[in-house]
């Protein structure tokens, strides 16, 4: 199981651009995963949660997209998707496709942050009824 | 105050990738052909390098690095070869990374060699997400483990360069199907070349050794 390792991974380059983006709080991960990734989400969902204890992302939330294989096919000259990845023909022509273009990703597409307020009392004073 | 979204759009494993692909560059520049052996733990990856290292080492400069979670007794019966031969103990961690084969190549003449292999830590699942910056991925497959083994680790074969059936010389005693094992592979990855062979015996060796010289041949035309 290396989830844990790519849930580090994945933090450090959340933590990374958070500290760019300066006093923000990071309330979720938005990550792109392929099922040619070789990730199991309920492995790194797990993992997630320990490798963030301790860091700045610490109680952000991971929300997993998960894509599916698709090859091109030859034949059909269009972009097919696979039910799975245990057969790779196309699933129209039955024309064995091994062109993957989309599957394999494990990307950190987004980040969901709330901006923190540089002076809250300030703030506060400003608007004082709601 | 509402959450607002950030795009980042940055693969997870970036540093893996980018150091995979100094590496790369600096194997191709060297003239050195490197190759990164995967297999379940069991499958012949040490016999098989061993009798690699034996059969190439009079005519070419090759190396070995070895991935293991502890011990290093493969490096020692690899040493035997003659060729020079470095253990990675990985610890716990399951596989190896681009940064562990950086390490372990600090100091070392790269234009020296012809030939690196690298086994991995014996697994099927976590190496298949790490680039070593590998000319060659290959991945073994014994006849003792089940012909089915691709349909139950694709993504593994699905991103092998070349596959290599292993022990071929205990087929018969152990019913292999060769045919359904054919098959499987070239479900999860059309079109792969498969090759077999017997550490032991000897058979299917010089094959795997011609075809890997035109394929370092092929690759340092570019």
């Amino acid at each position: 199981m290396h989830e844990l390792s790519i849930a580090l991974s994945l933090i450090d380059a959340a933590a990374e651009k958070a500290e760019e983006l300066g006093a923000v709080r990071v309330e979720a991960l938005h990550l792109k995963l392929g099922a040619l990734s070789g990730v199991v989400r309920e492995a790194l969902l797990f993992s997630f949660d320990l490798a963030a204890a301790g860091t700045p992302i610490e109680g952000a939330r991971l929300e997993i997209e998960e894509i599916p294989v698709s090859v091109f096919c030859r034949t059909c000259k269009t972009e097919q998707q696979l039910p799975g990845i245990q057969s790779f023909r196309c699933p129209v022509c039955d024309t064995p496709t091994p062109d993957v273009v989309r599957g394999r990703e494990l990307e950190l597409t987004s980040l969901e942050v709330t901006d923190l307020a540089e002076t809250p009392e300030e703030e506060t004073h400003a608007t004082p009824d709601r | 105050m509402q959450p607002r979204i950030v795009e980042v759009r940055q693969g997870v494993l970036k540093k893996n990738d980018l150091l995979a692909r100094d590496l790369r560059g600096r194997f191709r520049s060297a003239g050195v052909y490197v190759v990164n052996l995967v297999s379940s733990p069991g499958a012949g990856k040490t016999a098989f390098l061993e009798e690699t290292l034996r059969r190439l080492h009079p005519h070419h400069r090759v190396a070995a690095l070895v991935g293991d979670l502890a011990t290093d007794n493969d490096a020692r019966r690899l040493g035997r070869s003659g060729a020079r031969v470095h253990q990675i103990t990985t610890g716990t961690v399951c596989h190896l990374d681009a940064e562990m084969i950086n390490t372990s190549l600090a100091g070392w003449d790269l234009a020296a060699l012809d030939f690196l292999f690298v086994e991995n830590v014996g697994n099927l699942v976590c190496p298949a997400s790490y680039d070593l910056g590998e000319d060659l991925r290959t991945v073994l497959l014994s006849v003792t483990e089940g012909e089915d083994k691709p349909l139950k680790y694709p993504t593994i074969f699905n991103g092998a360069d070349l596959a290599l059936i292993t022990k071929i010389d205990l087929a018969e005693a152990v019913g292999f199907d060769r045919a359904d094992a054919l098959a499987n592979l070239q479900a999860v990855r059309p079109g792969i070349e498969v090759l077999e062979t017997s550490a032991r015996t000897g058979v299917g060796m010089e094959a795997w050794l011609e075809r890997l010289r035109e394929l370092a041949a092929v690759a340092a035309q570019g």
